[in-house]
């Protein structure tokens, strides 16, 4: 008998786990790392939203859902295993269990742009918070204009989803640009910082919103290139990680100005929060 | 058939010069295909080119022993190659190879240097055209040597 699956909205205490299996994982490069969890209930989330895990006995940490929206019987994260956590993350596999609270926070505003040309631009695992938005895209694609998406990573052996890679750029209609910061002579890609390579992309500036996930310095440095190439801010979207603990605003770790991350973010937009970007005290 | 002035002026780098100026540059310049694999140039060589770049894809490459070849940049359609020969001793940094099939027009080095000093309005137009990309690759290398794709340790 297939698995039912009940609502999640009716889920215990925001900060209580869910004791969750894990269904699947999956090596994307030397430290990066993809699992499914069954969270029992029918988990809808938004693209960009996060989920707390926790790793027994180590920690927890906020994770993006990597997976696909409209498949919520499977929660997908990806991972880059860096510190005590995520490394304990990374040595779990198939039948494992994991704490499990979320989904939390404000996602993409992926819906509000319909009719737009959307552009995506991922740094490093970045490119895991922005997957959801491919999977919505590919789904409504007839719904939005011209779709580009941007991916830098420090080499080759560090590009995840290589295969759905391979897909996308397959895909009529998807412009697809990967940029790796050095690689040997075996690469037949472009090599370089990422952000030159919007100057590759079809796109109406008047007509585009952009969406960025990456490290902070890329992040700054890829809104400025957007606003160069003529779109505003208001249409540039950011998703953001700093020290988020609780994920429902409480605690107050990842207070940013008058903002908190976990429950006004992680996605801002970069008109709302560019001049705390700039400010080295938050 | 198309002049090599013809090919300069649908090249981005010439957008906004002047007829007389064109030519005078395109006087120091030839049209060049090289084939995936071939060097534009060598690190260590003399620099006495430097490359717009019309079609294909040029790897910038140095060699690090016990480690072998690494790329840093690619150079593509309507990019500039080489900057060496913009400064003494004009010798070229690295090796830049094409990976695929490559045309560009190739500029002697010591001519267009010498039309800019004997022109400064022209030298003026030129470093117009040079600094900008320069400026952006610089930009670009930085974010590369933080390593900024690295995560936080949580």
């Amino acid at each position: 008998m297939p698995p039912t699956f009940e609502s999640c909205a009716s889920a215990p205490q925001p900060m209580v786990p869910r004791v969750t299996p894990v269904t699947r994982f999956v090596r994307e490069s030397a430290d990066v790392f993809t699992f499914d969890l069954a969270p029992g209930c029918a988990a809808s989330f938004a693209p960009g939203q996060f989920n707390m895990l926790y790793a027994f006995g180590v920690g927890e940490i906020p994770i993006s859902i990597s997976g696909d929206a409209q498949a919520p019987e499977r929660l997908t994260h990806t991972i880059r295993a860096v510190g005590p956590v995520s490394a304990a993350l990374g040595k779990l596999k198939a039948g494992d269990r994991v704490g499990l609270r979320g989904p939390f926070g404000v996602g993409w505003p992926i819906e509000e742009h319909k009719g737009f040309d959307v552009l995506l631009i991922a740094g490093g695992i970045g490119l895991a918070p922005l997957r959801p938005v491919v999977y919505w895209l590919l789904r409504h694609r007839a719904a939005y204009g011209r779709v580009g998406v941007l991916y830098g990573a420090r080499a080759p052996d560090d590009l995840i989803f290589r295969s759905e890679l391979e897909e996308w750029r397959r895909t009529p209609d998807f412009q697809l640009r990967v940029a790796v910061e050095r690689a040997g002579p075996e690469w037949a890609g472009d090599v370089g910082y990422v952000t030159p390579l919007l100057s590759k992309l079809r796109f109406d500036p008047a007509d585009a919103v952009a969406m960025i996930c990456g490290p902070e310095v890329m992040i700054r440095a890829t809104a400025l290139a957007l606003e160069d190439a003529g779109i505003a801010d208001s249409r540039i979207f950011i998703s953001m990680e700093r020290n988020m603990k609780c994920a429902i605003g409480h605690c107050g770790h990842c207070q940013f100005g008058p903002l908190f991350i976990c429950k006004d973010g992680p996605v801002h937009s970069y008109a709302s929060v560019r001049n705390l970007l700039a400010c080295r005290e938050l | 058939m198309k002049d090599i002035a013809d090919l300069l002026r649908h090249h981005p780098f010439a957008e906004g010069l002047d007829d007389d100026t064109l030519a005078l540059v395109a006087g120091c310049a030839k049209n060049v295909v090289l084939q995936p694999g071939d060097y534009f140039f060598r690190e260590g060589a003399a620099a006495d080119a430097f490359y717009l770049v019309r079609h294909g894809a040029v790897a910038l490459e140095t060699f690090v022993p016990g480690r072998g070849v690494f790329s840093f940049l690619t150079v593509k359609s309507g990019e500039m190659l080489g900057a060496d020969w913009l400064i003494p001793p004009y010798r070229s940094s690295f090796d830049a190879r094409a990976v695929e099939l490559t045309r560009a027009i190739a500029f002697d080095g010591k001519c267009l240097r010498g039309k800019c000093e004997a022109d400064p309005r022209v030298g003026y137009e030129m470093m117009k055209r040079f600094i900008p990309p320069l400026v952006k690759r610089l930009q670009s290398a930085r974010m590369q040597a933080l390593g900024m794709y690295d995560a936080a340790d949580v």
